[in-house]
């Protein structure tokens, strides 16, 4: 009974808008890109799914551990990095700092 | 060296846009808000933490001191993460910049001064007068509680900037020291960088401690004033 539901949905074929990434071939992928929606309204929903996302994962668990915070100081301090790559640059080994 | 030293200080910007909005904002998404009656382990440790310092700090109040709860809280919530934060590799740090404390001191002891008047008017006033003086030392003595009481906000402010800042300073210099060592004998670099390690044991210790005493010193003046 399941194989023959199975079957039947992948008969018809998902409109490129709706496919989700791991699903997009490598040739649609820049179409793909385009079509996603970058209204600040679909901007809010994609940090607010990302959110959702990580924090079901790694917070909101019965026995939350020491990982799932320090994965987000770990990027915090990545980000810094980043910001502060320019000053940064002058600090590399040189005879007279 | 010295530019670079300070370097850490300014405020940031990427690109010309000022992030640092986003930067105070961040440690409020580390302190999730709890929905159910038993939450998840982390929500309640976190909890836990909340009522142990409410308790502690908060007793020693009336009910009319008691509202202020809220706004206690959250101030040591706020400082004490953010001074945490701060002691990250390459992270900024917001209280190291007197303006932002200035901003959370003044309003808060102008709130508690403006309680203490508008409802004990009489004890707040009495409180530039100690009891006991001799009577012709008394326009010396209230000149002088006046400019203590004005200077509140001002050390609460600059207390905080001050410790923040040095320690951080202190870090990078000698780390600085330390790396300029390894070159030329290393069983010094050894010493500076226990002295390092030392430091930073004591900037975490400081980072907690100065919330304290700038929440602690805030109730100590309502307390006054209630």
């Amino acid at each position: 009974m399941a194989s023959v539901v199975c079957v039947f949905s992948s008969s018809f074929s998902v409109p490129l808008k709706e496919k989700k990434l791991m699903e997009v071939k490598l040739g649609e992928l820049p179409s793909w890109i385009l079509m996603r929606d970058f209204t600040p309204k679909g901007i809010a929903g994609a940090f607010q799914r990302g959110y959702y996302r990580y924090y079901n994962k790694y917070i909101n668990v019965k026995k939350g551990s020491v990982a799932g915070i320090s994965m987000v100081l770990a990027a915090y301090v990545l980000f810094n990095y980043c910001r502060s790559y320019k000053e940064l640059k002058h600090e590399r080994r040189r005879k007279y700092h | 060296m010295n530019e670079n030293l300070f370097a850490s200080f300014a405020t940031p910007t990427m690109m010309g846009l000022p992030i640092v909005i986003l930067i105070i904002m961040f440690p409020s998404i580390l302190f999730p808000s709890p929905n159910r009656l038993i939450n998840n382990r982390l929500i309640s440790i976190q909890q836990w933490l909340v009522q142990l310092t409410s308790k502690q700090m908060m007793t020693i109040h009336n009910s009319k001191g008691q509202t202020w709860t809220l706004m206690l809280m959250s101030l040591i919530l706020f400082i004490g993460s953010t001074n945490l934060l701060g002691l990250l590799p390459h992270s900024f740090t917001p209280t190291t910049q007197l303006s932002m404390n200035l901003g959370m001191a003044i309003p808060l002891w102008a709130g508690t001064v403006f309680m203490g008047f508008r409802h004990k008017t009489k004890a707040a006033l009495a409180h530039f007068l100690p009891q006991g003086t001799p009577i012709f030392l008394i326009p010396m003595l209230v000149i002088i509680e006046t400019i203590s009481l004005f200077i509140q906000p001002v050390a609460l402010a600059v207390r905080l900037t001050a410790n923040i800042t040095a320690g951080h300073l202190l870090m990078h210099l000698i780390g600085g020291a330390t790396l300029a060592l390894m070159s030329i004998s290393p069983s010094t670099a050894l010493i500076t960088f226990i002295i390092l390690i030392l430091l930073t044991i004591l900037e975490f210790a400081v980072a907690m401690i100065q919330a304290y005493v700038f929440t602690l010193l805030v109730s100590l003046y309502l307390h006054d004033n209630t």
